[in-house]
């Protein structure tokens, strides 16, 4: 069976979700083989192989960490150069789409980033996407080269599926681009201890609505009660009320949890496209003619200082 | 030593009109209005910023795109630009990112530059990737997704705020740098700006002054293929109630119903 390269995004060894959901949709095109780069890409082992991976592939060296993106290329290429797969796979980070378009252009392939399915097509796979801001969806298919497709989080299940996962060296020789660009400072994101929000199964999001970075402890709130991650509108944002990391939408992150509750959001079309895949919306809104009432399951037509903390007790006391 | 920036703008189709595709599977363009890409107006602003801050500095606005991409030119010289490349041939309807930017490489190379400046994404396709993919077939150093950034001599510095970590980065120039919508708001053109926008030149290349063939780029010559576009269903209206007192419970009574709780 031909064999498809799978990118893995861990963080010191800890594999993250979505390269696990790659996992399921590099079993439906072929026997998947992972690239694990940086410290503790030896220990990325055990839960790639549990998850289907055939075989891993493992390097660790200063550039990857010391300078941007490319040293990554360098060694995905040395992958590919030594699989000849028939597919390449990438989680739809920031940095993992830059890194697949770069080995993309090296390798004479077409690029299909952000796709949300994947299945296995006569001409190879068969990509869908969604388009201008969830009002589309379309299926591609890469048509020169090998394919090389970034996928975003939520997109398929975790499955279990036992693997032998042998772990192997990865010789890497790094090119003259490499080294083009120094990070000179790294500023780790703190922990919150919520979970991280694109991979989250449920964001409770506040908009200008919430009116103030200390009324947004009512967000938190309601988002620790059901164990979901914390998002904000980039008027919030601007605002100051919350950090830009946690902006969902065009220009924030992009998510699709099961279940998606804005507080305070009128639900501007910049907004919608970072939400609108979402399985369940619920909205809570006091202005009726919202243009977010137009995409939910369940809306509340109210002022959320009454309805949020009233829905953060009545969970609390359902959970017992 | 004078410091030529290149910055690259796309003409879209704007977000808030009713964006469709057309039989060929390609954006329809002729029933909603385009616009400059709103995220490239961030990179407009940092070039300028940027040539105010260096010695002597000259802006060109570059773009790939239909007779109507012009107006995206003419709003980036309105804001103080201080000339266009407009790269228009019948031959690139239905180019893809691989084609565009093989296009884009060939006319910042003709053009001649020392910094090129993007947006972080599109606002139609929204792939993100065009600047990596432009940094690699030139062959200078990625410096993208800067949310702050400084040029001074000979040298680029910025900051990227990333999902795990903040980063600072440096790299000498020749450099390609994209920038995102934290950099800093981009002014609005002034009347002067677009009355002296009008006399300022706007060249036009084709595919042969970029010794470039049609099957490069092009829906023939592109690397991926569409083989179909769907409108999605309209969401079945969900049910809305009106809080009066209970609304908070009738939304947990949902989601439990749901199985959320
Ligand atoms: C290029 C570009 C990129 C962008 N990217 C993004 C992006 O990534 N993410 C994003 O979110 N936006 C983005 N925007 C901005 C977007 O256009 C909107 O301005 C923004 O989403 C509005 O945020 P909001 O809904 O919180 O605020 P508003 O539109 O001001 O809505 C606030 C809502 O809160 C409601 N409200 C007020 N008080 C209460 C209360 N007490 N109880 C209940 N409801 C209340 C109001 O009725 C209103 O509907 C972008 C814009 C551009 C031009
Ligand atoms: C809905 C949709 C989905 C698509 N999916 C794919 C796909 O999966 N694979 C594929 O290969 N192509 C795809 N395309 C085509 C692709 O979007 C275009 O080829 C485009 O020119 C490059 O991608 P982008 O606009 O998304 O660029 P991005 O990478 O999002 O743009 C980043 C920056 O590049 C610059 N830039 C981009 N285009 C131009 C231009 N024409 N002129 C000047 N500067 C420019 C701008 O500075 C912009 O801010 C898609 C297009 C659409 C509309």
């Amino acid at each position: 069976m031909a064999e498809v390269l799978v990118y893995v995004d861990h963080v010191d060894g800890a594999v993250r979700k979505p390269t696990l959901e790659l996992l399921t949709l590099a079993r439906r095109i072929g026997e998947p083989v992972a690239v694990a780069l940086g410290a503790g890409a030896d220990a990325t082992a055990a839960v790639l192989a549990e998850h289907g991976a055939v075989k891993v592939l493992t390097a660790d060296a200063p550039e990857f960490t010391e300078y941007l993106v490319v040293p990554k290329v360098d060694a995905l290429q040395a992958a590919y150069e030594a699989v000849s797969p028939a597919a390449v796979l990438v989680p739809s980070s920031a940095e993992g789409k830059e890194i697949a378009a770069r080995l993309a252009v090296r390798i004479g392939s077409g690029i299909i980033t952000d796709a949300i399915d994947l299945e296995a097509g006569d001409e190879g796979p068969v990509a869908t996407q969604s388009a201008f801001a969830a009002s589309f969806t379309t299926k591609s298919r890469v048509s020169k080269g090998t394919p090389v497709i970034t996928v975003k989080p939520n997109s398929a299940p975790v499955e279990a599926a036992p693997a032998a996962g042998a772990v192997e060296a990865l010789a890497v020789t790094f090119g003259a681009l490499a080294t083009g660009t120094k990070v000179t400072a790294r500023t780790p994101r703190e922990s919150t201890g919520r979970p991280e929000l694109t991979e989250a199964a449920i964001v409770v999001s506040g908009g200008r609505g919430v009116n103030g970075a200390e009324n947004f402890g009512i967000i938190e709130a309601l988002a620790d009660s059901l164990g979901a991650a914390v998002g904000a509108s980039r008027a919030a944002v601007d605002a100051g009320w919350y950090p830009h990391t946690n902006q969902v939408g065009q220009t924030g992150k992009s998510v699709s949890p099961q279940l998606y509750i804005a507080s305070g959001i009128s639900g501007a079309i910049q907004h919608r496209a970072g939400m609108q895949t979402s399985k369940t919306i619920v909205a809570i809104n006091k202005d009726a003619e919202a243009p977010i009432f137009d995409l939910v399951d369940y809306g509340v037509v109210g002022d959320l200082f009454a309805v949020v903390p009233q829905l953060t007790d009545e969970i609390k006391a359902r959970k017992g | 030593m004078s410091l030529r920036i290149v910055v690259c703008v796309k003409y879209v189709p704007d977000a808030t009109g009713d964006r469709q595709f057309t039989e060929d599977l390609t954006v329809n363009r002729d029933d909603v209005d385009g616009l400059l890409s709103e995220l490239d107006e961030y990179a407009v602003e940092q070039a300028l910023q940027i040539a105010d801050e260096a010695d002597d500095a000259e802006i060109t606005v570059l773009t790939v795109g239909p007779e109507d991409a012009k107006d995206a030119l003419r709003k980036a010289l309105s804001m103080g630009a201080d000339k266009a490349i407009h790269v228009e041939d019948d031959d690139l309807h239905g180019t893809d990112v691989m084609g565009t930017s093989l296009v884009l490489a060939k006319a910042i190379e003709k053009a001649g530059y020392d910094l090129v400046i993007t947006g972080m994404a599109s606002t139609d396709g929204t792939m993100g990737v065009l600047p990596a993919i432009l940094a690699e077939r030139l062959g200078v150093p990625q410096v993208t997704l800067l949310s702050e950034v400084k040029v001074e001599d000979g040298t680029v510095t910025g900051r990227r705020d990333g999902d795990t970590a903040s980063e600072q980065l440096e790299a000498s120039l020749p450099a390609l740098v994209s920038v995102t919508d934290q950099s800093g708001e981009a002014r609005y053109p002034s009347f002067k700006g677009i009355m002296a926008a009008k006399k300022k030149p706007v060249e036009s290349w084709d595919l042969s002054d970029l010794d470039l063939e049609s099957d490069e780029v092009g829906l023939e010559g592109s690397w991926t293929a569409v083989d179909s576009a769907a409108q999605r269903p309209a969401r079945t209206a969900g049910t809305i109630v009106k809080d009066e007192g209970e609304g908070g419970k009738q939304l947990a009574e949902f989601l439990a119903g749901q199985k959320f709780i």
